[in-house]
């Protein structure tokens, strides 16, 4: 029977770039995917684009692009990414110019149309998180974005495009789309559709699969992670997959990394809502078979329910945080007395907070309510919500200020103020998003 | 004993639910952790979140259960005020959990 073999080049905009040069020089790949984009992504991008028509596309999209390129071409592996994030055909011509550089005759397609703002604006949709309504959101409303499903993508490998940049996709169509143009699956083949989105799901975080993001010394142990290696997916026509990676590279896929992955992210495992389809994992099952190489079956799937999720990106106001160390012997009782100083410093020079938290780091600040046992050492750290940068800024200002005016003993105080791009969805009817694929063209 | 000794979990995030797996090692002791870790005790030992709901799947084909606990992140990764604003950690205090 066919199969393909599918690799993972990325798992998050910032992940590691060596993982995919090693995937496009020797993984023997069909398809390399790199899944870039994360939720408030977007927003962010819309900003950049706003300011420079070239420009909203994945900051590392160059990079990573240069890094596999000739080796991808090389080895006639394609490459899909959603790194074009706000500005898909931007992100597009700028392969196609580094193609050109390269001297490589390239079709690269650019899938646009996930870009749903003025349909969101249109109609005054129900917000899903907060029960509010898009017009709350007024003038700070930034981007609406759909989760486009692998259609477009397969649509672009038809027509032979070298390599497929996107927008937002959802992460699993990335890979269920190579599937579905290599091995002619309907799109009501529900249970092929499912066991797609399985194998794409467990791929689309890279080496979270691997290794990585997974070693508990004491518990479970995995080698090299300094150097792991990212996936890949040998996918037979019938939807069988085995999950494996390079040959001496760091990490280990094992029936348990697969396990986390696969519910990595899942609410209800029998029903998770693709822009295709709705995939059940329910009936899921991983087989190690050899080392390194496990075995996945079960995924499954059923008509979606017409329903697109839009990704609304907007404004929300301003984040100030201020931090200082306390060390030895009273060192929580000193962070507590510095936070109630704090807490009264705002109140007295009235900064305008609709939200403050305070923690101390080493004892409760990634769970409220953890030990009350005496750690050697403890980091305050301050954080509040303000409408303007200005008021953002004086939180981390009475946090420094501890300095001289504090608890005895306070070091290495810091301070931010971050503007926050909040992201809500909505649902909107498939049918009002229009998704379109334009293909570049370079000559050697 | 601690869950930790017999299973083993990751955090995943969607806006401010977060999911915490807890995957048994052996197939042997699937049936134990499924008796013992329900839905409410996940609630006791992650209090200080102040959770909406928890929800709890059973997977028992991977051996697993699934967490799906609302209202515990803060308002989600992209507005909270947490240091851990993914809710990241979460694993690893669910497993800290006496059985």
């Amino acid at each position: 029977m066919r199969s393909i073999r599918l690799g993972a080049g990325a798992g998050y905009s910032g992940d590691r770039i060596e993982p995919a040069v090693d995937l496009a020089a020797s993984g023997e790949l069909d398809y390399l995917v790199f899944e870039c984009l994360a939720e408030r992504t977007i927003a962010l991008a819309q900003g950049v684009r706003q300011a420079d028509p070239d420009a909203g596309y994945d900051p590392l999209l160059e990079q990573r692009i240069r890094a596999v390129l000739p080796a991808a071409s090389h080895s006639r592996t394609r490459i899909i990414s959603n790194m074009g994030a706000a500005n898909p055909l931007a992100a597009a011509r700028r392969i196609c110019g580094i193609a050109g550089e390269f001297g490589l005759a390239l079709k690269v397609a650019a899938v646009t149309g996930d870009d749903v703002l003025d349909v969101v604006t249109s109609g005054d949709w129900p917000i899903e998180e907060t029960g509010g309504r898009i017009s709350d959101l007024g003038d700070r409303l930034l981007s609406a974005n759909a989760y486009l499903g692998a259609a477009p993508i397969v649509e672009a490998l038809a027509a032979g495009a070298d390599v497929v940049i996107t927008g937002r996709v959802a992460d699993p169509a990335l890979f269920l789309a190579p599937m579905i143009h290599e091995f002619g699956w309907a799109f009501d083949d529900w249970n092929r559709l499912g066991q797609g989105t399985l194998i794409g799901h467990l791929m689309e975080c890279a080496g979270q699969v691997t290794g990585g993001y997974f070693a508990d010394p004491g518990r479970k142990y995995v080698a090299g992670l300094a150097r792991l290696g990212f996936p890949i997916a040998e996918v037979r026509a019938d939807g069988a997959a085995v999950i494996t990676k390079l040959p001496g590279t760091g990490g280990a896929v094992t029936a348990a990394t697969c396990k986390e992955q696969l519910l990595y992210e899942i609410h209800d495992p029998a029903a998770y809502f693709q822009p295709d389809l709705i995939a059940d994992f329910s009936d899921a099952y991983v087989e190690e078979i050899a080392p390194d190489r496990v075995r996945i079956l079960g995924g499954r799937g059923r008509p979606h329910n017409g329903a697109l999720k839009v990704s609304v990106g907007y404004l929300d106001g301003w984040i100030g945080e201020g931090e200082i160390s306390y060390a030895g012997p009273g060192a929580v009782a000193r962070g507590r007395l510095a936070i109630e100083i704090v807490r009264e410093r705002l109140a007295i020079t009235k900064v305008d907070l609709s939200e403050i938290r305070a923690d101390l780091i080493g004892l409760n600040s990634l769970h409220p309510g953890a030990s009350s046992a005496e750690p050697p050492e403890v980091r305050l750290r301050i954080a509040g919500r303000t409408q303007s940068q200005a008021e953002a800024l004086r939180i981390g200002n009475e946090v420094e200020t501890l300095y001289t005016n504090g608890p005895a003993g306070g070091g290495g105080a810091s301070k931010t103020a971050r503007r926050v791009v909040a992201v809500v969805s909505v649902l909107i009817p498939h049918e009002l998003a229009h998704p379109r694929v334009e293909i570049l063209e370079t000559t050697s | 004993m601690k869950l930790r000794d017999v299973a083993h979990s990751r955090t995943g995030d969607k806006g401010n639910t977060s999911n915490i797996s807890v995957i048994a090692y052996r197939a042997e002791d699937f049936p134990r952790i499924r008796e013992l870790v329900t839905a409410e005790r996940v609630r006791t030992q992650l209090a200080g979140l102040t959770p909406s709901t928890v929800t709890r799947f059973e997977l028992p084909k991977l051996g697993a259960l699934n967490f799906v606990i609302a209202g515990a992140l803060g308002g989600g990764v992209t507005r909270s005020l947490a240091l851990d604003a993914h809710g990241k950690a979460l694993s690893s205090i669910l497993l800290d959990m006496d059985l």
